[in-house]
């Protein structure tokens, strides 16, 4: 799939802002679970946090395909940070998308400029992959709704100024936009996770949260079919660019590493049983990228497989970027156990990604499901 | 209308396989579909209808069956004699 001369543009410039802002602090990021506001700004600066809305809303005016392009640059360079853009880029589709005129002119510029910062707020302790668990109560309350529950793993809740959240009421799962200001909600930063260790993740406590009618997102009912479906797919989209990020940094470092290190007089990159993973990493990267970029292709185009082939590219990235990751590591040996190289903390991001958005089993579900309701669809043509 | 309706139940027998849909059947009640079809409907309904569905459109019960959707789309068509256009 060639990319348009914009897409190029695009990508080298979103290489370099990687290069120059990026890369270089990843892993004192990583090492002290924080990510500065310094880099936050930058990203906004550039216009990256609009990157999923039209210039007429305040975005960059990309289209999924250079979105795409700008996870996996910055994916490459950290996964916590391609982790802000992806759930502030859930929360401003979202808006966008589904929102109300009076919404979209509330939080779309500044969401767009990065003058505040979306989250997702779907997970809770009870309710992983089955979100239809969730037990967050929104009760009407005059011309309000009073929200209460808990709810977890929310990336970089730590500094959202917006939550896109969902609650179950008497007319089914609703969506809502939360402000980071409203009495009763109390956040609390959750530390020591494995990996996208710099991703300011946190804990919602809502108690007795007023929340206006008008912060509803759709109708009730349809918060969960179709306002977290929706921003899920963009979600799993923006997972599946930033792991080719990963496996693409891990093939990097494998091939400066091994064109240094010498070992039984040779250097690594002379010895077979190297040059197999090397190989595997270069075969891995290329075929989730171009997962991704059919992917992207078809959301341009609106088209409706875009959501079964983005949770396959979701779901091959992820796996790749996993498995090279851990071969990354073995190339590097005991140095790839150190965090003076960036190769365990590539392996530990890595695990993450089989985790959020749609776990590895939950996209292999969805995936055999489509996979056989085609072939009863080519039956039935047939007859 | 007929065939729009016609277009809906071919698009539906492909994602609720080997089930015959009566126009009123009702398809989220049904079980039968997963959570990435709502999203999959709506693109399809945009897509090949060629309309534009937003906020005022976001509520289960235009989605819900063939009747209900060929209704929205009869409503969301530009040359439609009886609905508005967004």
């Amino acid at each position: 799939m060639e990319m348009t001369f914009e897409q190029q543009r695009l990508r080298t410039a979103f290489r370099e802002f990687a290069d120059a802002h990026i890369v270089p602090h990843a892993n004192a990021w990583d090492r002290a679970e924080h990510m500065p506001a310094e880099a936050v700004r930058q990203l906004a600066n550039k216009g990256y946090l609009g990157a999923v809305l039209p210039a007429d809303c305040g975005g960059a005016g990309f289209d999924m395909v250079g979105f795409g392009l700008l996870n996996e640059e910055l994916g490459r360079g950290c996964s916590s940070i391609r982790s802000l853009l992806t759930v502030h880029s859930m929360a401003a589709l979202t808006i966008w998308r589904w929102g109300t005129e009076a919404q979209k002119a509330q939080w779309l510029e500044k969401l767009g400029q990065g003058e505040a910062i979306g989250a997702f707020a779907l997970t809770e302790p009870e309710a992983g992959s089955d979100a239809r668990e969730i037990r967050t109560e929104a009760v009407v309350s005059g011309d309000d709704f009073l929200l209460n529950g808990h709810k977890k793993w929310i990336t970089f809740a730590q500094i959202a100024d917006l939550f896109l959240i969902f609650a179950r009421s008497q007319r089914g799962p609703c969506a809502f936009l939360l402000e980071r200001n409203t009495p009763g909600l109390v956040i609390s930063p959750v530390h020591g996770m494995l990996g996208t260790r710099a991703s300011m993740m946190a804990e919602l406590h809502l108690e007795q949260c007023r929340v206006p009618k008008q912060n509803l997102v759709g109708a009730p009912g349809v918060g969960l079919s179709h306002i977290a479906s929706s921003a899920l797919d963009c979600g799993r989209y923006s997972v599946a660019w930033g792991c080719v990020g990963i496996a693409q940094a891990c093939l990097e470092a494998c091939l400066q590493y091994a064109g240094q290190r010498k070992q039984f007089g040779s250097l690594l990159r002379d010895h077979q049983l190297v040059q197999r993973m090397i190989a595997h990493m270069v075969v891995g990267v290329k075929a989730a990228r171009l997962l991704c970029h059919n992917a992207g292709q078809l959301k341009d185009a609106g088209d409706p497989t875009s959501i079964i082939e983005t949770s396959i590219a979701k779901y091959f990235a992820c796996r790749t970027a996993a498995e090279i990751a851990r071969d990354a590591v073995q190339i590097h040996g005991a140095n790839g156990c150190s965090s003076e190289y960036p190769a365990e903390r590539f392996y530990r991001d890595a695990k993450i990604m089989e985790i959020i958005e749609g776990s590895n089993e939950i996209q292999e579900i969805t995936i055999a499901q489509s996979a056989c309701q085609q072939v009863a669809d080519n039956a039935a043509i047939a007859r | 209308m007929e065939q729009t309706k016609e277009k809906l139940r071919a698009f539906l027998t492909r994602h609720i396989a080997g089930r015959t849909i009566a126009d009123e059947d009702q398809i989220f009640a049904s079980g039968f579909v997963n959570s990435m079809f709502a999203m999959q409907l709506v693109l399809f309904l945009e897509k090949n209808f060629k309309i534009a569905i937003g906020n005022e459109d976001l509520e289960l019960k235009n989605f819900q069956s063939i009747n209900a959707m060929a209704d929205l789309i009869e409503r969301k068509t530009p040359h439609s004699q009886n609905g508005s256009n967004s």
